[in-house]
């Protein structure tokens, strides 16, 4: 590898020898294509024509009217498959290609990833597997359904705990016995090096376009950047472009679950310990001998006992402030912002709004807050529905 | 205590090593198992100590895992299970496992601790000489020898660095995936050991997919110094649940077939 991966003392490449070949083509692909202007031009017109950016920044004035202070939304929402996944998977994708592999494996847990793959594994004529818990195919069918119709094959992995976690494991056990001809497209800013930073490079495009969307309506930064924390890439897509601007302050949200206290959440730079998992050092969900502990969320997309390891440094240096908030005021935020706004946000975004609406009245009337709505509810009416009934 | 370098000093065959995951299906149980294996004709024990998310391993040792730990096996206890081990036989022991079970530990007092208990190696599986330096020193200064993994798209450049780390032996892994049974012996593990002995005179170990008698003998034949069987002895364990007891009768009778495959070199 030419880079250790390192951010702080986080990240690395803690994977099975079979794997370092893989990996190290990857490393070596990605700094070979990331700048090359063929391949930069080639995104950009799957970005605008294909997905859909740039995203509008949107002032959502009811609803900033209700909690007191100025609230921008990025809609992420509004992309192609209907959240910030596929800025990921045709980053990989065209990386893919330019490989001249022919063959693609995902893992999903809310599905978004898993259908974004599925429909770029479309576009490129690429045969497409994701692996899916099987808690999360069946809390997630709808988009099961759509992968499907787009042709790729659904492995439901039931190993574990069923969800986010097993996937990953179950998809890194298929490429290493594949890995001469298959792509693994990572959903996260997470796994061994060199997926954090790949992946952080292909959604830093959502910071860049709201750090220059931000200037040009209200002629400042923003005082607050906020976005929810499962593996992470969605918060690390914005931050990036705000992370040198110190008076822009950061906040991650992550899933309380349940309750911190309980033990049944989902939020390890809030309560878990450093350790590795999935080919990279952060903070996790583990018990003191160092298994790695259930989690729990309402939302499948944040359900994963890990973080990305340049969060865990954010968090370290102070730099960002991680949060998390429980299922009810996620519930009651979904129900309250579509009322607002008539704007779905996913359960996984609904947690930057929760943490938003536990400002209200507490920030001066003139502070400008950016939340990254990530992805869109639509997937997520049946959870909240039933949870309503409950 | 015995080291590999008697061990395979002393022997005119291959080593035969088996593979078991420690406490499974039970602290007891799993003692009784060992001990049958030992005295079966293993020369150096590969244990595993359960990790609930064992990205290298297929079905069986997953499953293999999930026993053990619903047994309530836990790193205390694999200390004191591999100690009556080593009460019963001096016996080479390598430790294959998790990098995150010896994290939490402490890495430092992991290794002194386990070298203590009487363990002679630990491979970790998820940890490549790229970040070696985090454990080899520790795991020197706790006496202990170092192993770490070949496998077929192992890069000759990259496969001497290695070698050049490992004290003990070269794990070689003789196909791509994850452990567990297969029917046919891969076809990448004869070129691989070739290659391996012309750059090396580490003893070279193989392991993955080794699962009948015939296997073991064609790597004897191809000149390996060492075979680890696992999946398919843990699957004799799986498939005898509802009769704990008859298991070491099954595994010892398994294990001297095997045994004497290798000693017809």
């Amino acid at each position: 590898m030419k880079n250790n991966g390192r951010f702080g003392q986080f990240g690395g490449f803690y994977v099975p020898e079979v794997l370092i070949p893989a990996l190290e083509e990857m490393e070596a692909a990605f700094y070979k294509f990331y700048k090359d202007p063929q391949f930069v031009a080639d995104l950009d017109t799957l970005y605008n024509d294909y997905a859909g950016r740039p995203t509008p920044l949107y002032y959502a004035t009811r609803f900033s009217e209700l909690v007191g202070f100025k609230v921008y939304i990025k809609r992420e929402d509004l992309l192609h498959g209907g959240a910030h996944k596929v800025n990921n998977c045709l980053g990989q994708g065209l990386l893919a290609k330019y490989m001249k592999k022919t063959k693609i494996i995902a893992e999903t847990g809310a599905g978004q990833h898993g259908l974004a793959t599925s429909m770029v594994g479309a576009l490129f004529g690429m045969q497409t597997k994701i692996f899916m818990g099987s808690i999360d195919v069946e809390r997630q069918s709808v988009n099961v359904h759509k992968m499907r119709l787009c042709g790729a094959e659904v492995i439901s992995v039931t190993g574990g705990t069923c969800t986010l976690k097993d996937a990953i494991n179950e998809a890194l056990r298929y490429w290493t016995s594949n890995v001469a001809d298959t792509f693994y497209m990572f959903g996260t800013a997470c796994g061994p090096h060199p997926y954090p930073t790949i992946v952080k490079h292909f959604q830093s495009c959502i910071g860049t376009e709201a750090r220059k969307q931000c200037l040009e309506k209200i002629g400042k930064l923003p005082d607050i950047v906020t976005a929810c924390v499962g593996g992470g890439s969605n918060a690390i897509g914005i931050f990036s472009a705000f992370v040198n601007d110190k008076n822009v302050k950061l906040v991650g949200v992550e899933p309380a679950g349940k309750g911190i206290a309980t033990g049944k959440h989902a939020a390890p730079l809030n309560a878990g310990k450093v350790g590795i998992l999935h080919g990279t050092k952060m903070y996790l969900m583990q018990d003191s001998d160092g298994q790695i502990l259930d989690t729990e969320s309402i939302s499948a997309g944040l359900d994963y006992p890990g973080v990305g390891p340049e969060h865990c440094l954010l968090r370290d240096n102070k730099r960002a402030e991680y949060v998390a908030v429980e299922d009810d005021a996620v519930l009651e935020i979904f129900d309250i912002f579509t009322k607002c706004e008539g704007i779905l946000p996913a359960l996984e975004s609904s947690h930057s709004l929760a943490w938003v609406y536990s400002q209200k009245n507490k920030l001066p009337a003139d502070t400008v807050v950016i939340v990254n709505l990530s992805g869109r509810g639509d997937k997520d009416v049946d959870i909240v529905e039933r949870n309503k009934i409950k | 205590m015995k080291t590999y370098k008697q061990t395979f000093a002393e022997l005119k065959h291959p080593a035969l090593i088996p593979f078991f995951v420690l406490g499974d299906p039970d602290f007891d149980s799993s003692f009784e198992i060992i001990k049958a294996a030992i005295d079966a004709g293993a020369d150096i024990l590969e244990l595993g100590i359960a990790f609930s998310d064992p990205i290298a391993d297929g079905p069986t040792i997953q499953k293999a895992d999930i026993r053990a730990l619903a047994g309530g096996m836990n790193i205390a206890k694999a200390k004191e299970l591999i100690k009556k081990i080593k009460a019963y036989k001096d016996i080479p022991i390598g430790l294959l496992m998790y990098y995150n079970l010896i994290y939490q530990y402490g890495t430092e007092k992991f290794f002194a601790d386990f070298a203590a208990a009487g363990v002679n190696s630990i491979l970790i599986a998820d940890l490549s000489i790229d970040d070696a330096d985090e454990v080899s020193a520790p795991m020197k200064k706790a006496g202990l020898d170092t192993v770490f993994m070949i496998t077929p798209n192992t890069e000759i450049e990259r496969a001497k660095r290695i070698a050049e780390k490992c004290t003990g032996f070269i794990y070689t892994v003789s196909l791509l995936g994850v452990t567990g049974g297969r029917d046919q012996l891969s076809d990448m593990v004869r070129p691989l050991i070739a290659r391996l002995k012309a750059i090396t005179k580490v003893p070279i170990c193989v392991g993955f997919g080794v699962s009948t008698p015939q296997h073991a003998k064609s790597l004897a034949d191809a000149g390996a110094d060492g075979v680890i069987i696992g999946s398919r002895i843990v699957k004799i364990i799986e498939d005898n649940l509802n009769d704990k007891k008859s298991i070491p009768a099954k595994i010892a009778e398994f294990i001297k077939q095997i045994k004497q495959a290798i000693q017809l070199n």
